[in-house]
């Protein structure tokens, strides 16, 4: 029936849970977004968690960021996700927001330059 | 944290997002080649084609299609389906004599929620051209080749207006329930630039 039966998540196009379009088309203003967009997908496809238990931190991420921010300004879509993905992996056990601070105290103080490929070999 | 930032640092999120990522990755619960090739997809997802479900509708309900080419917004709202910003969707109906074909000659406005993503032609600045200054020629290299006594009718679709083409129902399908009418139309007979084909016996 539809185009899209092969993709294992159907995403809202309307409502606050729906993600950011450009007539039609996905927008991430940064690569992360899309990162943590795919990542959710995957963790889903795989059966770790029902589409739905995510949508419905999804909309409680978003409800607390406008509770917090009356004036609306700044609002990010996929800060939202992020929280809502990483308050799913922690109440479910999956991943604790300790080990994601450790590693990320961790990835912080790498050198600068860090982002080469370290299997190629360094060429500096 | 530092007042400065040092210029190679990562913005936070990005930083925790890779943590996550490599977390996840170490655990077996993320392969990155899947994570790559789902974000490929949804960036070039067609959306559902929900406007394939009002062309049946329209073919099988009188009524409903009156409605529908009366005021397209209410009449594709029955479904639930609206336009991302609440704008006009008009639709205009394809008969043996009149062929209607949609572009957006200013950018690529298009009515997704109903169409789906538009196809990578509708934004090429060509398709933009040809299609209102030589419609008959340009539809005919696309595979639609339509007599010289149809008349072809250009819709250029804006920010407020957006045009959804009704295409003929195909002969032989007079017996053939909605939902599987629906199956049969296809994203190009609702731009204008096809007819939709009868079912393959």
């Amino acid at each position: 029936m539809s185009v899209t039966e092969d993709l294992p998540v159907e995403l809202d196009v309307d409502g606050p849970s729906s993600p950011p379009r450009a007539n039609g088309e996905l927008v991430f203003s940064e690569p992360w977004e899309s990162r943590v967009f795919g990542i959710t997908i995957a963790l889903h496809q795989d059966g770790v968690f029902a589409w739905d238990d995510f949508k419905e931190q999804l909309i409680a991420a978003i409800a607390r960021w406008e509770a917090g921010h009356p004036d609306g300004e700044g609002y990010r879509y996929y800060t939202c996700w992020f929280e809502a993905l990483q308050a799913l992996l922690r109440d479910r056990r999956i991943l604790s927001p300790v080990d994601v601070d450790e590693r990320e105290v961790e990835l912080a103080a790498r050198p600068p330059g860090h982002d080469h490929d370290h299997d190629s070999g360094h060429r500096h | 944290m530092t007042a400065e930032p040092h210029p190679h640092d990562r913005p936070g999120p990005a930083l925790r997002a890779e943590a996550l990522e490599a977390l996840l990755l170490e655990r077996g619960l993320i392969d990155p080649k899947v994570v790559d090739g789902l974000i490929n997809r949804y960036a070039n997802d067609v959306g559902p084609l929900n406007g394939a479900k009002v062309v049946a509708r329209a073919w099988t309900d009188p009524d409903y299609k009156a409605r529908l080419l009366e005021e397209g917004t209410a009449a594709i709202a029955e479904f639930g389906f609206s336009g991302p910003q609440g704008e006009h969707i008009v639709v205009v109906e394809n008969t043996p004599a009149v062929h209607h074909v949609v572009v957006c000659t200013l950018c690529s406005c298009y009515p997704w929620p109903v169409l789906g993503l538009p196809p990578a032609w509708y934004k090429d600045p060509a398709y933009r051209a040809r299609i209102v200054r030589e419609p008959r020629t340009l539809l005919a290299e696309m595979g639609l080749t339509l007599g010289d006594d149809v008349e072809i009718n250009v819709w250029d679709s804006s920010s407020e207006v957006r045009y959804f083409v009704l295409p003929e129902r195909p002969e032989g399908t007079d017996d053939l329930p909605e939902e599987e009418l629906a199956a049969l139309v296809t994203r190009d007979a609702m731009v204008g630039v096809a007819r939709v084909a009868a079912p393959v016996a």
